[in-house]
């Protein structure tokens, strides 16, 4: 395929960019908390394969479920939030300049509440009162001091995004009429994702947990709470994926040398992203009573809109390499792709995670299309499916992230001994992903649960064959989790080396060069008030009458069930 | 905005087999009835001997088919066996009386969650013999990985 792009002509000059120290210092704390949480995370996903596998038994003290719980959360929930936000307030320091000292102010205070409902939630379950798992699923009660984290974990992110989106829009105020940065775009673009799929979890959490929680009310809603949660939860897994976009859009590009293709196709996205990632939770439900086939079939519809902008962003990032590779002197139809730069982990580990993300999407398809999820609905194929799209795809676009958003927020270098270990890593965690994810898939078709313990069914043979398989055994899931428990450690090490002991010297903060369409980015993509409108508009559509006939036409709801997760 | 030729041909590709792919499924949904369980009837989950739960069993409906009401708890399903002939259609109607469970049989598409105050629907055709092994696949406390129940199909 022949690109004629005239990327080339135009000279590849970038403005000196730093991130201001003060801006660095509020980065860091977030990567911190990011990689401590990431640690303890990991050693709980060890202790599970190795549980589920009958390989150890658990001591008395340290439930399975209390474990999952800690692992979802502080994988799913803290890592990556934290990672996230430490990325932005570096990259808007960097592409928008130093934030006004209030701005930053507001970051601190947003990553002090989100820090206190963290820590208020992981007492909880240390002390075995929330065993509720990461998705809190009612009539099961965790301790009200849980609830009450959770809230302050989403309140405190919502300040700090404050901060950020007013740092944004404060740019667009200064330069009317210029097209906005597009880390600036994308980030907005995440984070009112983020707020308004927050306000689901909020109003769950808020309005009917804390209060049952707490004895003033002695029934909830159950299938209520749990639509409020996938309100959210759904859009949470585009608020993981986007940001590692952002890397793929903004990021890699330069590190190969070259120049993303497409602005304008690249804010289409993110936009896209926005609207139609929201109005779809019922994708989670489709198997539960109490909503109606039509409702269930039109959110499989819009969740299926999310193609699109995928599409887009595929064939903007291999346009972008191929551009490079032949700018680079690459010819004929393949070998531009030996111009990239395999060695460099900056560009491999997000590159494995791309890869990942074939396979992962294509399953994705198959768990949304209605009637098929029926097949794999809440067995380990789903968590065969999520350890691959988050915790591979975004993990490993993370981790590349790491090695050059580590040193330049703490003013050393990645040196080629650490380059070297960031490629050991990048492979111990693909080759271990492949055994454990691979053998869930397979052991979801079969039949075997998730989120449930070490068990035979009373040595039925169906259960048995589950761990007698050549592959598709828990046997091969606990043998890719200590391949990655290995890969994770090591991570975890260079974390620590390139935050603390890494030479000092300068680092560059890769950010692609302007695109060349970027004189001609349609102000249409920066009117957030008609994406916003269309968002609430197409939220509103998809959930209203749904929404009012689960509270109108309600069950008797269900008291507390707090004696069974102890 | 700018649209590179061979990104119109790629989108149009995709959005193009999107729509086929989304009619498929909504025609074996609406016009073959091809469903996921959604049942909505309701009950009160804290009264269920006042509602046809109070006896949960097998009932024959005709011939080959039967229905059979179960209540799924903490940790287990009542009945916990049911017993039919082999190529007998059952209609499971399944509530909870307690938290959120699955009634889910391994090896075949019978996989439903199962919410208290709700009525969940399903049906399959046992064709061959055996014991068949029903597990609930939804977290419901410490004791969740020992729920279970069994449906022998007699030859
Ligand atoms: C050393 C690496 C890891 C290992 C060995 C591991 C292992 C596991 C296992 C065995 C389970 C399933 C347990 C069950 O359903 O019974 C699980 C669940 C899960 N994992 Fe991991 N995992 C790892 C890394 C990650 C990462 C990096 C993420 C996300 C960023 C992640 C997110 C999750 C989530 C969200 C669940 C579901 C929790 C639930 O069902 O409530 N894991 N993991
Ligand atoms: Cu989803
Ligand atoms: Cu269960």
């Amino acid at each position: 395929m022949l690109q004629s792009n005239l990327a080339y002509k135009l000279p590849l000059t970038e403005e000196p960019a730093h991130v201001a120290s003060k801006d660095a210092k509020l980065s860091f704390v977030h990567v911190v908390v990011a990689f401590f949480a990431f640690l303890i995370g990991i050693l709980g996903g060890l202790l599970q394969g190795l549980a589920r596998g009958g390989i150890i038994e658990l001591p008395a003290w340290l439930g399975y479920y209390q474990i999952l719980t800690a692992h979802g959360v502080l994988l799913a929930l803290v890592f990556t939030t934290y990672l996230i936000f430490g990325f932005f307030f570096a990259g808007m320091s960097r592409t928008h300049g130093a934030f006004s000292d209030r701005l930053r102010k507001m970051g601190w205070a947003g990553f002090i509440i989100t820090t206190i409902g963290t820590l208020m939630a992981a007492s909880m379950i240390i002390a075995n009162e929330a065993s509720v798992l990461y998705t809190f699923y009612a009539p099961l009660q965790a301790h009200y001091i849980f609830y009450s984290g959770l809230a302050l974990f989403v309140v405190g992110t919502w300040v700090a995004g404050a901060a950020i989106m007013a740092h944004y829009f404060q740019w667009k105020k200064e330069h009317p009429g210029e097209p906005t940065p597009l880390f600036g775009f994308m980030a907005t673009a995440t984070l009112i994702l983020w707020v308004v799929a927050g306000l689901g979890v909020a109003a769950t959490v808020l309005g009917q947990m804390l209060p049952w929680a707490l004895g003033m009310t002695d029934e909830i809603n159950v299938l209520l709470s749990r639509t409020l949660f996938w309100y959210f939860g759904h859009p949470l897994v585009y608020f993981w994926i986007m940001p590692a976009y952002m890397v793929w859009y903004l990021v890699i590009p330069k590190v190969i040398g070259g120049r993303l293709f497409s602005g304008s196709l690249a804010r289409l996205a993110f936009i896209l992203f926005l609207l139609f990632s929201i109005p779809v939770g019922f994708h989670h439900q489709l198997m539960e009573a109490g909503i109606t086939e039509f409702w269930k079939y039109i959110q499989t519809v819009l969740t299926f809109v999310v193609v699109v902008p995928s599409l887009l962003t595929a064939f903007s990032i291999f346009a972008t390499f191929e551009q490079t590779g032949r700018e680079q002197g690459g010819k004929g139809l393949f070998s531009w792709i030996k111009k990239l730069p395999w060695g460099d982990v900056r560009f491999f580990a997000p590159f494995m995670g791309m890869l990942v993300f074939i396979p992962a999407g294509a399953g994705g398809l198959i768990n949304a299309s209605f009637q098929l999820n029926a097949v794999v609905h809440n067995t380990l194929w789903v968590v065969g499916h999520f350890h691959l799209t988050v915790g591979t795809t975004v993990i490993l676009t993370f981790f590349g992230m790491a090695f050059w958003l580590i040193p330049v927020i703490t003013g050393r270098r990645l040196t080629k001994s650490m380059n070297r270990s960031g490629m050991v890593t990048t492979w111990l965690w693909t080759i271990g992903m492949f055994l454990m994810s691979g053998a869930m898939h397979i052991l979801g078709l079969f039949g075997a649960p998730r989120r449930t313990a070490y068990t035979t069914y009373q040595d039925h043979p169906q259960a048995m064959s589950w761990f007698e398989g050549i592959f598709a055994s828990h046997i091969t899931v606990a043998i890719g989790g200590v391949i990655l428990t290995a890969a994770g450690i090591l991570m975890f090490y260079n974390f620590i080396y390139l935050a603390w002991f890494a030479p000092k010297g300068e680092t560059e903060f890769p950010m692609t060069p302007d695109p060349d369409d970027t004189p001609h980015t349609p102000a249409l993509l920066e009117n957030w008030k008609l994406w916003i409108g269309i968002a609430v508009v197409l939220i509103l559509f998809a959930y209203t009458i749904p929404i009012y006939d689960m509270i109108v036409n309600a069950p008797p709801g269900s008291p507390a069930f707090n004696n069974l997760i102890r | 905005m700018h649209l590179h030729k061979y990104e119109k041909i790629w989108l149009t590709f995709g959005i193009g087999s999107l729509v086929l792919f989304l009619a498929v499924l909504g025609v074996a949904a609406f016009a073959f009835g091809q469903q996921p369980p959604s049942h909505m009837a309701s009950v009160d989950s804290q009264n269920l001997e006042d509602t046809v739960f109070a006896e949960p069993g097998l009932d024959q409906i005709n011939e080959d088919t039967y229905r059979a009401r179960i209540v799924a708890l903490t940790y287990g399903y009542s009945p916990d066996t049911i017993e039919i002939p082999a190529g007998s259609t059952v209609i499971f109607e399944v509530t909870s009386q307690d938290v959120v469970h699955s009634f889910t049989i391994p090896g075949t598409n019978v996989n439903m969650m199962i919410t208290p105050g709700h009525v969940n629907m399903t049906e399959h055709t046992f064709t061959e013999p055996g014991e068949y092994l029903v597990i609930c696949n939804e977290y419901c406390g410490t004791g969740h990985h020992y729920m279970q129940m069994k449906i022998e199909v007699t030859p």
